[in-house]
């Protein structure tokens, strides 16, 4: 199944939470769902799972109208909330028989679907303690398991790493990705590498607008807009290089990085500079011990997309 | 129907696990039963085989125990969130009132069942009306379901259980007997109108043995009502229904 929103507006009061979002999601994409805190992420997602309406634009889930088919649709979505709330008086088992219940999945294999998820989220042992009584990451993944028991075909989530232990964030993230194969997965979250690590396509909004939308890639060649070299070249004098770097065709700035060590940033629009640097420096002598091409942290995309 | 019944369950459930159900069903017992046998003006000074001073003092019980049962319901839910992960998942709003309404209803129907020894020990004490028994039963049935209904509504407009208890008081002290002082002072048929509301003069009128449509129209009004608004409330969070 997939998403398509249109126009989607929220306000709340005189706020507006959610400002003209337009989003498809294609079956089997897993979404990065990126945007600092009060953005309007947990809204979309609370929209999209129809527990608040919009007040404008419409949701199309799987081609259906979510509006008019939300008790059906319902069915196919499977929701972790950013606060995870959960029974806290309930034994874990206790509360996952009684969400694969509600859920309606069919009698005889309610138990294989327990046992199946237990087995899942490393919950075994902690499976007739009540959930008040698990830690926070235990607790998540408990969350996590009542939000996919149902095998639904779309899967929001709402930081599901938080409070996990560095293992289990491996292990879950690999879930992740093995469900996304499937399923449509829209994921928010704050930890950026994970983005990197899970997701196939990053969605970041601010202040309720979408700033951007594309692959991890797509994203830092935006914001690049060229591809950046370091380069440390030694025997030579510093300013001669410079000029003779700046020289080149493919070239399209050179920066001092550090002058003393004789270090350069190099700015460049082809690929083969690389090669042609390195024939400069045979034919000078120069000496070349570094050479990494500067990639742009998402962090440092994700900062100059959402500030102002 | 299932799902109310799933809902109904859970319910049911923490009532019992948190002790809540306990709790209530020993003082329900304990206050009804001190007024009934031991107090002042109880069943012996009467010397009377009746249990009319059980029905008015369960009359009262009811209209402070019940919001202590009902004001957890939703006001909980809406504080630690578990609403969103509830009304999330393949169910209605519809579903999650009417499977907590009707578990509270339940465990009512409990506490007053645990006061059926006093009807038979009663009745070897002398003659008893059985119709007005059975009418008081009623009643006493009828007025719980209408005050549940009351109580669910009181908690679905807070997150904050007292608050929602006290909301409770301040609707329900004009059906128990505000409406009635009222309207012992006017005339005409606002007067009517305003006597008609008090839960009070359908209760009297039903434990004389009188079972009258006109009652049960007044509860059945006061149980859809109270049901139809939490609905309605618990919708102002803007969901489609």
């Amino acid at each position: 199944m997939d998403i398509v929103i249109e126009n989607l507006t929220k306000k709340y009061g005189n706020q507006t939470a959610v400002d003209n979002i337009s989003l498809k999601v294609a079956t089997g994409e897993i979404l990065g769902f990126l945007g600092p805190n009060g953005a309007g992420k947990t809204t979309t997602m609370k929209i999209i799972t129809s527990y608040i309406a919009a007040d404008e634009g419409k949701v199309y889930i799987g081609g259906k109208l979510l509006a008019d088919n939300y008790y059906e649709l319902k069915k196919h979505i499977g929701y972790l909330s950013e606060n995870n709330p959960l029974y806290h008086d309930m034994p874990v088992i206790d509360f996952l028989n009684f969400c694969a219940m509600i859920q309606d999945i069919e009698k005889s294999r309610i138990p294989d679907r327990v046992a199946e998820m237990i087995q899942l989220t490393g919950l075994k042992r902690e499976q007739h303690k009540k959930i008040g009584e698990l830690s926070k990451g235990y607790q998540q993944r408990v969350g996590l398991a009542q939000a996919i028991i149902h095998d639904p075909e779309i899967l929001l989530l709402d930081e599901p790493t938080s409070g996990l232990d560095p293992n289990q964030i491996v292990e879950i993230r690999k879930l992740i990705r093995e469900l996304g194969k499937e399923k449509t997965v829209i994921l928010s979250t704050h930890i950026l590498p994970e983005v990197e690590a899970t997701c196939d396509r990053i969605f970041i909004i601010n202040k309720g607008r979408i700033v951007a939308d594309g692959t991890a890639e797509s994203l830092r060649k935006q914001s690049q807009g060229s591809d950046i070299l370091k380069v440390k070249i030694e025997d030579g004098e510093p300013e001669k290089v410079f000029k003779i770097i700046k020289a080149l065709p493919s070239v399209s700035m050179v920066e001092f990085a550090d002058r003393n060590l004789n270090r350069f940033e190099i700015h460049c629009t082809d690929k083969n500079v690389k090669r042609e640097i390195f024939r400069l420096c045979v034919e000078n002598k120069w000496v070349l011990t570094e050479m990494s091409p500067f990639e742009t942290k998402l962090e440092d995309i994700f900062r100059n997309l959402t500030i102002n | 129907m299932k799902t109310i019944w799933l809902i109904a369950k859970r319910e049911l459930n923490s009532f019992f696990d948190s002790l809540i159900a306990y709790i209530i069903i020993i003082l329900f017992l304990g206050f009804t039963g001190f007024f009934t046998w031991i107090s002042g003006s109880d069943l012996f000074m009467a010397g009377q085989a009746s249990l009319q001073s059980f029905f008015s003092i369960s009359y009262w019980s009811l209209f402070f125990f019940i919001p202590a049962l009902t004001m957890r319901l939703i006001a909980e839910e809406k504080k630690t969130g578990t609403i969103e992960m509830l009304l999330t998942k393949a169910i209605t709003d519809r579903q999650v009132i009417l499977g907590k309404y009707f578990a509270t209803l339940f465990l009512i129907m409990i506490a007053l069942l645990f006061t059926i020894p006093w009807v038979i020990t009663i009745s070897k004490l002398g003659n008893i009306d059985t119709g007005g028994v059975i009418c008081g039963y009623l009643a006493l049935v009828l007025i719980s379901a209408a005050y549940t209904s009351i109580g669910i509504f009181a908690s679905s407009i807070t997150n904050n259980q007292i608050v929602a208890f006290l909301s409770f008081l301040f609707i329900g002290l004009f059906f128990h007997f505000i409406f009635e002082i009222i309207s012992g002072d006017m005339t005409g048929s606002l007067g009517k109108v305003i006597n008609y509301l008090s839960v009070n003069i359908h209760f009297e009128s039903l434990s004389r043995g009188v079972v009258d449509s006109k009652d049960l129209i007044y509860f059945g009004s006061i149980i859809f009502f109270g049901l139809f608004l939490t609905e309605v409330s618990l919708s102002k969070r803007n969901a489609f229904n």
